[in-house]
């Protein structure tokens, strides 16, 4: 987020432009006070994104054909954010959306806005476009007011369009280039949301017609004058090394252009994508390679290898002096806690919790095209999350300034963050750079993906609670242990591109590191939001990374909340209480008991006593048990609300769980686009299940072992449950970001429900049939 | 040596040996958008087209074996001014997030309709067992499919 250009840096020193704007009249007098005339030697805050990129016509641009172009900084990923975010333009300027073309994700000529990721486009890059906008529309009134010498208050504004009795002009009229060069003030306050005619609304997705009709819409629709199509050669061994390969038969294989060879580095571009395809088998065929990185067992040994590791240990929350025992291995019986620090009423319970490493697993393996041209400059479009983070990483990699370089954001399938997407676009500007000038789309296989993307990290989570006599929950103590979430481009400390660790010049990847709270990284959603007296959350971050993590959807939430809302189940089972009594019990926050009695009221919750997973095991009756569960979070305690009420039916004969029906409802504040809203939930909802029946990468300890969707399987439409979404809606509260709110609740949801159903605790993800009839047994 | 294909009833010709997956035929010379690149084994469904009406994974299928059979893709069935009762059920729907998987969904249910013109919710999801969706939008896929077929969910 910190990248500038030329003109922001000398805006950024002249003063003089920011002083002008504290003038700017009150306009639907709801404007805030302008603020003082002797401007501070600090800028002004400005809010979301506004405060990174603070010109408006970095954000927007008033054409003379009669459109808007919106500049932003994010990306869309089937999300829906490009449509929600012209809802807000549209709103704030009064045009019509069918006015508003959108330029989203390139270096250079959108705000820098980092990363699309964490839920918080809405967020940023939204309040920057409500402002924006909002000062837009003043400036042109103000213009207007002039030229139709009338004031302000008289004027009325439909689709652009200015006036006042007789008299009109347009904004395409009125806009020149100047009257946007300027930093922008925030001094206009944006429409109330009973001024909303888009805001609010289930406008359809701008993207989904071009989808739907076999229109251009992905990288992968590419097509450029001569384009060659390229292919990469990995191994499935992290960081081995190329020992020896063919590379003059290679080379004379039908339609071979180039092949590239640096290092470790392998890749062929080809006249046609069959010959390329056909040339990297041939490489693959000849190529003799190292070990790579030694890798952690596999099975049930991983997490107790990984809680064996060198670890960064932080406290991440203490309260009330921390809790009463420090985090000790798991135990799966009730203790009675006679120690000197609590009560002899008090009891202690201990348990612990896991989750494998997990792929995004896009069903698009990722893609990019590149080009070399004279001059050394190198174009690149790409299914980043972060052009400007990517374009610096491969200024790194590629030895050659940022400014030589452009990033051009275009679709890709679905990446729930950190996949592919960075590392092959540094694959096809290496290759590309071998083809004198002529575009190279670079094209991974699915091996490809499952080889080389990062995975999801394994977690382990340790909690340990003490209970007073009447059955609150006292002390809480949260330990996880996980490998880094982040390792995404533009780290100070090194390249996290793929291909650069590989090369004959070398770069090394960054180090491991946390994100600091409240947000977190693999300690997201640890911290609960629960009030206990005293508690104290740690996270043990490994330092070593043998196979690569980097941000999977939600990041560690997933795990945390799956872990903690199975543990406050387990909890609320020794004490005979009721589930979501047992929550609210110890819940504060209003907008959170809001959710989670309106899931409760909605499935039809009635005096439901929790089993008891702690204490003796009772028998488990055959045949096909039905269960309820719910699950709660705040993703990052910043975020979107969200309970989920699961129904689960287990065949204890197979093992098989089989998520029925889900429902979830979610407070995400203003809401701008409720469908937009619903589907994300409703895909959380039913990736959630995929994840937390299915998936787990399989490995060795020298290879990852998943080759295709053989190996690594996700749920398909016969088990999908059925799904539902209610949504509280509070347009007077800021937007809460949606996309990653369901995730963690749904996990914990089907692992709860599968407890109400069987009377037995499932602590280990995925909920695979056969860790499901070992339990059951 | 040149493969002639009937696609959405115009011949094409293409120099690709005869042993070429029929996917990169239409998409590259054939600029055809909607059969995608997913997994190349035939496990994902995002390549599927019609052959004779048959929904066929194109990633896999040689295009020298395809010989007179009509094949049609998403294109075929129809465009933005004149979209096909599924297309137009999907916008509706909005049944899409990303959309990578959901030119072989359509493609594979139209298949679906013209054997079962009212498929229950069951036939539908069996119908698209072999197609994959990592985003999570199956309930609205299915909710297009029922919508195109004027079936009640």
């Amino acid at each position: 987020m910190n990248a500038t250009t030329s003109r922001r840096a000398f805006l950024a020193s002249s003063s003089a432009l920011t002083v002008g704007f504290c003038f700017l009249p009150a306009l639907d007098g709801h404007a805030q006070p302008a603020s003082s005339a002797s401007a501070p030697a600090m800028p002004p805050a400005l809010p979301g994104s506004l405060a990174t990129n603070r010109r408006l016509d970095g954000w927007l641009r008033i054409n003379a054909d009669g459109t808007v172009t919106m500049f932003t900084g994010k990306v869309e990923f089937g999300q829906g954010i490009l449509t929600a975010l012209t809802q807000i333009v549209g709103d704030e300027l009064d045009v019509k959306l069918s006015r508003i073309a959108i330029l989203s994700g390139e270096t250079g000529s959108t705000p820098n806005e980092g990363v699309t990721s964490g839920s918080l486009s809405i967020q940023d890059s939204g309040t920057a476009l409500r402002y924006a906008a909002a000062e837009t529309r003043a400036l042109l009134l103000q213009a207007a007011s002039l030229k139709l010498g009338q004031p302000v208050d008289a004027l009325r504004v439909d689709d652009g369009m200015v006036s006042v009795g007789s008299s009109r002009i347009s904004y395409w009229e009125l806009s020149n280039a100047a009257m946007l060069q300027r930093e922008a003030s925030a001094s206009i306050a944006p429409k109330l949301p009973s001024r909303h005619t888009l805001v609010g609304t289930s406008v359809p997705r701008l993207d989904i017609p071009a989808k739907v009709t076999g229109g251009v819409a992905y990288v992968q629709d590419m097509r450029l004058p001569g384009m060659l199509f390229g292919r990469v050669m990995r191994p499935n061994m992290p960081r081995a090394t190329l020992l020896s390969v063919d590379e003059a038969t290679v080379r004379s294989m039908p339609g071979v252009v180039a092949v590239v060879r640096d290092g470790s580095f392998l890749a062929v571009a080809a006249r046609r994508e069959e010959q390329a395809i056909a040339a990297a088998a041939a490489l693959r065929a000849s190529a003799r390679w190292s070990a790579g990185t030694a890798l952690p067992p596999s099975g049930p040994a991983l997490f107790s290898h990984l809680q064996a590791q060198r670890t960064v240990d932080t406290v991440v929350s203490e309260k009330g002096g921390g809790a009463v025992a420090s985090a000790s291995s798991s135990s799966s019986t009730v203790t009675a806690s006679a120690s000197a620090t609590t009560s002899a009423d008090s009891k202690r319970f201990a348990q612990r919790y896991t989750r494998p490493y997990m792929a995004h697993a896009s069903i698009g393996p990722s893609c990019a095209v590149a080009q070399w041209n004279d001059g050394g400059k190198l174009q690149v479009w790409s299914h980043t999350q972060g052009v400007y983070p990517l374009r610096a990483d491969l200024a790194k990699a590629l030895g050659v300034p940022t400014a030589a370089i452009t990033v051009t954001h275009k679709q890709g399938s679905g990446c729930y963050g950190h996949n592919g997407a960075d590392d092959v676009a540094l694959d096809a500007a290496l290759l590309a750079r071998a083809t004198g000038g002529v575009p190279v789309k670079l094209q991974w296989m699915r091996e490809d993906e499952f080889a080389a993307e990062p995975l999801g990290s394994a977690m382990v989570v340790e909690l340990s609670a003490s209970t007073d006599a009447s059955g609150r929950i006292v002390d809480w103590q949260h330990d996880v242990w996980s490998h880094t979430h982040s390792t995404r481009p533009n780290d100070p400390e090194g390249c996290n591109l793929l291909a650069s660790w590989a090369l004959a010049k070398p770069q090394h990847p960054g180090p491991a590191r946390n994100i600091a709270q409240p947000s977190g990284a693999s300690d997201r959603n640890a911290v609960p939001l629960y009030v206990f007296a005293r508690q104290r959350v740690v996270n043990h971050l490994l330092v070593d990374t043998p196979i690569r993590t980097s941000a999977l959807r939600t990041l560690g939430a997933y795990a945390n909340v799956f872990a903690l809302e199975s543990f406050i189940d387990e909890l609320a089972g020794a004490h005979g209480a009721d589930p979501v009594e047992f929550r609210l019990r110890h819940l504060q926050d209003a907008r959170a008991r809001a959710v989670i009695e309106r899931a409760a009221t909605l499935a039809g919750w009635q005096g439901t006593v929790a089993r008891d997973t702690m204490g003796a095991p009772r028998p488990v009756a055959a045949g096909v048990l039905r269960g309820r569960g719910i699950g709660f979070a705040r993703y990052k305690n910043l975020a979107v609300y969200c309970a989920v009420v699961a129904e689960v039916s287990v065949d204890t004969k197979s093992g098989a769980v089989h998520v029925e029906r889900a429902l979830a409802v979610a407070d995400a504040g203003q809401i701008i686009n409720p469908d937009g809203l619903r589907n994300q939930i409703e895909g959380g909802m039913i990736q959630s299940t995929s994840w937390t029946l299915l998936e787990q990468v399989p490995h060795d300890t020298a290879h990852l072992l998943a080759r295709n969707w053989g190996d690594y399987a996700i749920l398909r439409f016969p088990r999908v449950p059925a799904v539902r979404v209610d949504l509280i809606d509070r347009p007077n509260e800021r937007s809460l970001g949606v996309g990653e709110g369901a995730q963690g609740p749904m996990a914990a949801a089907i692992g709860n429900a599968f407890a109400q159903a069987t009377g037995r605790r499932l602590r280990d993800l995925p909920l695979l049939p056969d860790p499901v009839l070992r339990v059951l047994a | 040596m040149t493969v002639t294909i009937n696609l959405n009833g115009v011949a094409r010709s293409s120099v690709a040996t005869p042993d070429t997956p029929l996917l990169y035929v239409l998409r590259n010379d054939c600029d055809i958008n909607s059969a995608k690149y997913g997994c190349g084994a035939a496990q994902c469904g995002a390549c599927t087209v019609l052959l004779d009406g048959r929904p066929t994974r194109s990633c896999v299928t040689p295009c020298g074996s395809i010989g007179k059979a009509a094949v049609t893709t998403l294109e075929g069935l129809g465009t933005l001014d004149h979209l096909h009762p599924l297309q137009q059920a999907f916008i509706d729907e909005q049944a899409a997030q990303c959309g990578y998987c959901i030119s072989g969904m359509i493609v594979a249910a139209s298949a679906l309709l013209a054997s079962t013109p009212k498929p229950s919710e069951v036939e539908i999801r069996e119908a698209l067992a072999g197609h994959l969706c990592r985003c999570g939008t199956h309930s609205r896929i299915v909710r297009a499919v029922q919508r195109a077929a004027g079936v009640t969910a």
